[in-house]
Parts: structure tokens; C-alpha cells; sequence
């Protein structure tokens, strides 16, 4: 199962909150996010891997497309 | 390892947090006032002394490490692609949250970086002042648990991502020229902290590396306790404590630890404005993302958002020292208390307002 989430424009740290948030309801699977901000991509990627799951960084012209598969 | 994923390891942190810690030290046996070899807060306000927004006349310098912050980090977000301007997310509401931001510090008499370089320097008055922060930064993640949200920005065209930047060549110009109106502006302290600085181009080049590396690791004062609290993330906490060991250590090499509570340099020992006015303002750098480098930093890279809230603060100054709200060696002003509970309420009131707690989302408005 594939979902895209835009956190794009939010500061901080909505981005890596809202993020965990989605990531915690999600029991397994896939989830692709969408971030306009290094700071943002930067916080998402850590928090993904402090929590063991695995991140691929997408750049996007200026934007950024997290795959992160839990 | 790329060199972009290199400044964002644990070493490069620790790295930063070092070199912000013995630049400050450095920058105070050079001239900078006792325990203030940079603190974001009361540097703002020497600007707003400086261009007249204020009257005390011991606080007035344009200072060179706030314009190489802004132009330090607008030059490595150009470098590394990431200068994209941006904005529209509530500025106004950020620009109250600056102004209350800089009237709560000037209440404790330091901004979260002087806070820990205080300490560094063994003034323990500078402990209640971070337990206030700590307090504050909670109070705000609250908010943050509770859906609180300022909206999206939006990208913009070039020209407002430049203005901040613009302003701060306008004042390293008025710096360098020193010029001099009938007016009596641009105002210079000849007496008091704001007579105290070091050489001008060598306060600006370390300031452009701090504001260069900074953006780069996206140091921030008030994220690394916040992270912490709230996601268990202890990058940005490692570059705090990193900075704060660091300056220790070089104060105690430069002669400069003087450990104790009384007659510490710009600073007071009313222990309960200490705490209060740093929740004060740890709540409003909260409610607006950062503390008040990160917001240099983020206006460098083209937030226009933060550079209303680097306005705000400047503002927050002439207001502080016009009402008699800051506080001095002797201890609060008249109206220090007052303007920190009115403050906190004004601060509670954008935080509720701006939370689903309000039981009306952001999205169905």
C-alpha cells in the first residue's frame, strides 16, 4: 500500500511531527512525503532512522520525495 | 559520505556547537561584554539602540555578528541550493511572538545562547533562566501535541527572500561608515555593554562561518531541548551541550569562569523573573519554531516568515527599554513583571487560537 504526504510549506517541526504521526497510524507498508525544505527532508530522514525504518531521498527540482518503508 | 550529508553527521554538530562556544569566548576577550560574546537577543537590541528605537543610551551598536549570521547563512543556502524564498505562514502572529520573545529575554537578560554561555562563564543565576526555557519550550510542545499550526508558506518571488539580507548590508554600511546625522543617529554607546566589542571585521567573519555552518547543521538553541521532549531526537541537544562544555573549558583557559550568583556581569539575581521571563520566552521561540539564531539563519535562507520575526524582536527592544519592561543589573524594571504574565496570556491565547483545542481544524476554515 503506497499514500503521498504533503508536509510541504509547514515549519518546524510540524513536518516531522505530523510524519510520526502518519507513520504510527500506518502498521506496515509504504509511505511517500512530500517536503520543500532541507531542514524538513533532514529531520524527516533522522527520525526515520532513529526508529529503524528505511528511507530512500528522492530530489525533486526543489522539492524533496521521502519513501519511507516500515 | 556527500559533503551535504557530511555537515548533517553527529561529529559536524558537536563540531559547531564547539566553535560557536570558544568563537563566543574568543570574541569577549576581544571586546565583547562579559559573558555576552554573542547573544542574539541583547545584540538585536543594541541594533535598535543604534538606529534609535530605544533610549538607553549603554546599549546602542550596530553588531556585526548579527548581519554575518543572516549573510553567513544566505551565502551557504545559495551555495548548497537552498536559499528558496518563502512566506505567508501568519506573519503577523510570528512578529508578536518575536516581539514577546525579545521583551521575556530582556527580562532574564539573554536569549537562549547567552543563557548557556552565562553558565559557561559560572553565573548560576543563568540555571533558573534555562529551567524557564525548559518550562516554556514544554508548554509550547503542548501546543504543538494539540494540532497548534501557523499554516503553509508559500514560495515567492526572489526579492522577498533578499530583504533581511538587504537590511542587514544597509546597517553593516551604516557600521563601517559610522554615519553621523544632526540627529544624533546613527547612536554609538561611549559608555556601558554597548561600548564593549570586538574588532568589526573580525566579529563578522566569525559570525559568516557560524551563520555558513549553522545553516548547514541547522543549529538551533531551542529545537535541541525541544526534539528531545518531543521526538527523542538528540542531534540538535549533542551541538548544545557541545557548545556549552566548549565554552566552559575556554573560559576557564582565557581567565574568564568567575563561578557564583552576585555581581555577575548583566545580569540580576530575582531568581523568579529569571525563570519567568525565559518561559516567556522559550514559549514564543516555540510557537514559532526556533530559537533566535535558527531565525537568522532561516531568514538568510529566504524565510521571509522568520525575517518578520527577526522585526518583531528588533521592535520587541525599543519597546522593552522605552517601557521600562527590561531588566538591569539591579533587577527587573518597573514593568518587567507585568509585561511577562500579559505576555504568557497573549502567548497562551496564539497557542489555543492556533490548535485544534479551538475544536475548528485548520483545514475546514
Amino acid at each position: 500500500m503506497s499514500e503521498k504526504f504533503d508536509v510541504r510549506g509547514l515549519s518546524c517541526p510540524l513536518p516531522v511531527v505530523k510524519v510520526k504521526n502518519k507513520l504510527t497510524e500506518l502498521k506496515q507498508g509504504l509511505l511517500e512525503v512530500l517536503v520543500d525544505t532541507g531542514t524538513a527532508k533532514d529531520n524527516v530522514v533522522r527520525m526515520s532512522k532513529n526508529a529503524g525504518w528505511k528511507v530512500e531521498v528522492k530530489e525533486q527540482g526543489e522539492e524533496y520525495l521521502l519513501i519511507i518503508t516500515k | 559520505m556527500s559533503l551535504k550529508n557530511w555537515f548533517l553527521s553527529r561529529r559536524i554538530i558537536i563540531f559547531t556547537g564547539a566553535f560557536i562556544g570558544i568563537a563566543a569566548t574568543v570574541l569577549q576577550k576581544l571586546g565583547n561584554p562579559a559573558n555576552m560574546g554573542i547573544c542574539v537577543a541583547c545584540f538585536e537590541r543594541d541594533i535598535a539602540g543604534a538606529l534609535g528605537f530605544h533610549r538607553a543610551a549603554v546599549v546602542q551598536y550596530i553588531r556585526p555578528e548579527i548581519i554575518g549570521f543572516v549573510l553567513g547563512s544566505l551565502i551557504a543556502a545559495l551555495a548548497f541550493k537552498e536559499f528558496k524564498p518563502r512566506g505567508g505562514s501568519s506573519p503577523l502572529i510570528r512578529f508578536v511572538l518575536g516581539f514577546l520573545a525579545m521583551v521575556g529575554s530582556l527580562v532574564f537578560l539573554g536569549c537562549p545562547w547567552r543563557a548557556l554561555l552565562r553558565l559557561s562563564g559560572g553565573d548560576g543565576n543563568a540555571l533558573f533562566g534555562i529551567a524557564g526555557l525548559v518550562a516554556g519550550i514544554s508548554i509550547g510542545i503542548f501546543f504543538i501535541k494539540s494540532g497548534y499550526n501557523l499554516g503553509r508558506n508559500e514560495r515567492s518571488r526572489p526579492l522577498a527572500g533578499w530583504i533581511l539580507p538587504s537590511i542587514m548590508a544597509g546597517l553593516l554600511l551604516l557600521l563601517l561608515f559610522r554615519i553621523n546625522l544632526p540627529t544624533g543617529a546613527v547612536f554609538f554607546s561611549s559608555e556601558g555593554p554597548g561600548s564593549q566589542h570586538a574588532p568589526v571585521l573580525i566579529a563578522l567573519l566569525i559570525a559568516l562561518i557560524i551563520g555558513f555552518v549553522a545553516q548547514r547543521t541547522r543549529f538551533c538553541t531551542v529545537a535541541a531541548a525541544r526534539d528531545v521532549l518531543l521526538i527523542k531526537d538528540t542531534y540538535l541537544f549533542t551541538g548544545v551541550v557541545s557548545l556549552l562544555i566548549a565554552a566552559w573549558l575556554s573560559n576557564m583557559i582565557l581567565g574568564q569562569f568567575n563561578p557564583g550568583f552576585q555581581g555577575q556581569p548583566v545580569a540580576h539575581t530575582n531568581q523568579i523573573w529569571n525563570f519567568g521571563g525565559m518561559v516567556l520566552a522559550g514559549l514564543a521561540f516555540t510557537l514559532a519554531g526556533g530559537c533566535p539564531g535558527r531565525q537568522l539563519f532561516l531568514s538568510g535562507e529566504g524565510d521571509s516568515d522568520a525575517a518578520v520575526f527577526v522585526l518583531g524582536m528588533i521592535f520587541g527592544a525599543g519597546f522593552a527599554h522605552n517601557f521600562a519592561t527590561a531588566s538591569s543589573g539591579a533587577g527587573p524594571g518597573v514593568w518587567g513583571p507585568a509585561a511577562v504574565i500579559a505576555g504568557l496570556i497573549i502567548c497562551l491565547i496564539i497557542g489555543y487560537s492556533m490548535s485544534d483545542l479551538t475544536k475548528k481544524k485548520l483545514e475546514d476554515l
